[in-house]
């Protein structure tokens, strides 16, 4: 019988890639360690992210990712390994890292009852900026993010969308060289949303700035130039989302069942039948395959009567997560065969 | 080590940068806000007015000397009129209470995420106790400094030194209460334990301070209490300020000296409680 412990246990194992890196990395973490008292958060992660560019770290939720966000942002010390900004250790010399790093955090950090521009001073001051400089700092990002006719507003008359950007202004006002936002989406319809991605790759490519982004969700992390995909605190993958999805063979086929039950059965079948590896994820079996769509009238007139849907599709950084863990990124009530899943 | 593309970040590059400048920010912000929300302006005014009217007419025919009670528990030292007795209390209550209250707005930062952006920025830790702790304090002695008006009415005739002396312990109050307000609200992150703990500690805390009856005149435990109370101190410092010719519980020196070390004690118990790095969610 195919049971997802065989799956995780057969799959290739692509290792982390550790792309080979000229001068000094943005970020580096080095076998980065975080635990809440027994449970671990964070196990063992290292990898880089290179000056200008857009590194995506995704995972659902309770992966890991507001841990390590909240290291990077030096609100919270590792319990072991190193986490180095801009070459700055972020536990040895926060505040050499946080001169260096502008931060978008999730929830507003704004000061509703302050004006926009006066949210802005502020910022300044607290990294060191004052008078002439920051007045031009101020107008400069507020003119970025296209928000200067509304500098004397109030905050809390502002639209979600627009005290995002502001929140982004915020965090480019000392020029950092790295820019960490966490879920910067959340709460941002479809336009605000097209627009954030716009300004994270004007910075890049026009300020070099590297912008490090979490995020759950699968159509923003395609946006990324990187990716490190997190899952239960480990890295499970890494490297840019074409080279992710191309790790798959072929096409990514799914079959299903009437129940559960009925797709581990079916399962075994179609595995002895073609041999190919299956893998189960609740009433639906997933298989990779070259040439999915000639596979899928084998397969449909090979099991005549036991297949409820059928799909073949490219495959999707989420096949890449389901290929890599075992499991759904969103892990619902139809995975009820997570009792095999891996745990950690 | 080898710079890329990268932009220089604007660095700090002194003690001023990342104490003074941000704590200068975060006490300009409190007064900001203050003045924004118009029902607090009205409340410093107001308040202090209504309290007067009420201690006025209300407390001195209660404790008039002739009506017994506690003025006549009351020592020779004590001015004729409870009301004029009273009255530094009064003001030390005012400061006491806007103190409590605006670094309740601590627990609103923390909150509303505010904090953590202040908490990830590269100043030092007692940038944001200072800013927080002025900031509070301005409005607390601001308040304390609109009840003097009433002070010829509390039996009260001193001179511009006087005055300015009152003036100084009054800010001196603020500051220590601030701080110590500060202190508690820290690791809070609800307004209701904050009202547990005022009503637990604070509340007594000005009860015991000599502000309704003179710790000479109490006995037993509740005396050494009293003594122990660094308020009592700044209580008759004030009283020295008010009431220059008669003579107070302890010396103007020791009430300023205490008075001036509860300040010190006050700012360091916040200084320390904001400087623990833990690896555990900071805010």
């Amino acid at each position: 019988m195919t049971t997802l412990e065989d799956v995780s246990r057969t799959t290739k194992p692509v290792p982390p890639s550790q792309p080979a890196t000229s001068g000094s990395a943005s970020i580096e973490l080095e076998h980065l360690t975080h635990d809440y008292g027994t449970r671990v958060a964070l196990n063992d992660l290292s990898f880089r992210v290179q000056p200008g560019e857009i590194f995506g770290l995704l995972g659902p939720n309770g992966s890991g990712k507001t841990t390590l966000f909240r290291i990077l942002s030096t609100l919270m010390v590792p319990t072991g390994g190193h986490a180095r900004i801009a070459g700055f250790d972020v536990a040895a010399e926060p505040n050499r890292v946080r001169q260096s790093t502008g931060i978008v955090f999730q929830a507003r950090s704004l000061d509703i009852k302050l004006t926009v521009a006066e949210n802005l001073m502020h910022q300044g001051h607290l990294y060191g900026l004052s008078g002439a400089l920051l007045r031009q700092r101020s107008s400069e990002v507020l003119a970025r993010v296209g928000l200067t006719d509304r500098a004397h507003d109030m905050v809390e008359t502002l639209s979600g969308g627009q005290q995002r950007r502001v929140e982004l202004a915020k965090g480019l006002i000392h020029s950092p060289a790295v820019l960490l936002l966490d879920e910067p989406s959340t709460g941002l319809d479809p336009g605000a949303r097209r627009d954030l991605w716009q300004y994270l790759r004007i910075l890049r490519d026009q300020q070099g700035v590297s912008v490090l982004v979490t995020t759950h969700l699968m159509e923003e992390a395609e946006h990324c130039d990187r990716l490190a995909i997190l899952n239960s605190g480990k890295l499970v993958a890494f490297g840019t989302p074409t080279e992710l999805k191309a790790s798959i063979g072929g096409d990514i086929v799914q079959l299903e069942a009437v129940s559960p039950w009925a797709a581990t059965q079916l399962a075994v079948k179609v595995d002895q039948r073609f041999q190919v590896k299956t893998s189960v994820v609740g009433h639906t079996i997933r298989l990779e395959r070259e040439q999915g769509h000639r596979f899928l009238t084998d397969v449909v007139e090979a099991f005549p009567g036991e297949i409820e849907g059928v799909s073949v599709a490219k495959p999707s950084l989420e096949d890449v997560f389901i290929q890599r863990t075992g499991h759904r990124f969103w892990t619902d009530a139809g995975l009820t065969h997570s009792s095999t899943k891996e745990k950690s | 080590m080898a710079t890329l593309t990268l932009p220089t970040p604007m660095s700090a590059n002194a003690a001023s940068s990342n104490l003074w400048i941000p704590a200068y920010s975060l006490w300009r912000r409190e007064l900001v806000r203050f003045y924004r929300q118009k029902a607090r302006v009205v409340g410093v005014i107001a308040s202090p007015l209504l309290f007067w009217l009420v201690l006025g007419s209300g407390f001195a025919h209660t404790f008039h000397p002739s009506a017994g009670g506690a003025a006549s528990a009351s020592n020779q030292s004590i001015s004729a009129h409870y009301g004029g007795y009273f009255f530094p209390g009064a003001i030390v209550m005012i400061v006491l209470f806007t103190a409590i209250f605006s670094m309740m707005s601590l627990i609103q930062d923390r909150n509303e995420g505010f904090l953590l952006s202040v908490l990830a920025a590269p100043i030092r830790r007692s940038a944001i106790v200072l800013g927080k702790v002025l900031g509070g304090a301005t409005l607390a002695a601001i308040q304390g400094w609109i009840f003097l008006v009433f002070a010829p009415l509390a039996g009260v005739h001193v001179g511009a030194a006087g005055i300015l002396y009152s003036m100084g312990i009054i800010a001196l109050a603020s500051f220590a209460l601030t701080a110590l307000g500060f202190a508690i609200a820290w690791p809070m992150d609800s307004t209701q334990a904050f009202h547990a703990v005022i009503n637990l500690i604070l509340i007594p805390l000005w009860l015991l301070s000599g502000s309704m009856f003179p710790a000479s005149g109490a006995s037993g435990w509740l005396r050494l209490v009293m003594r122990l109370n660094p308020l009592t101190y700044t209580v008759d410092a004030l009283r020295n300020g008010l009431f220059p010719a008669q003579a107070t519980d302890f010396s103007p020196a020791t009430n300023l000296i205490v008075t001036l070390g509860f300040c010190a004690v006050a700012f360091a118990a916040s200084w320390a409680i904001v400087n623990r790095r833990t690896n555990k969610p900071a805010a």
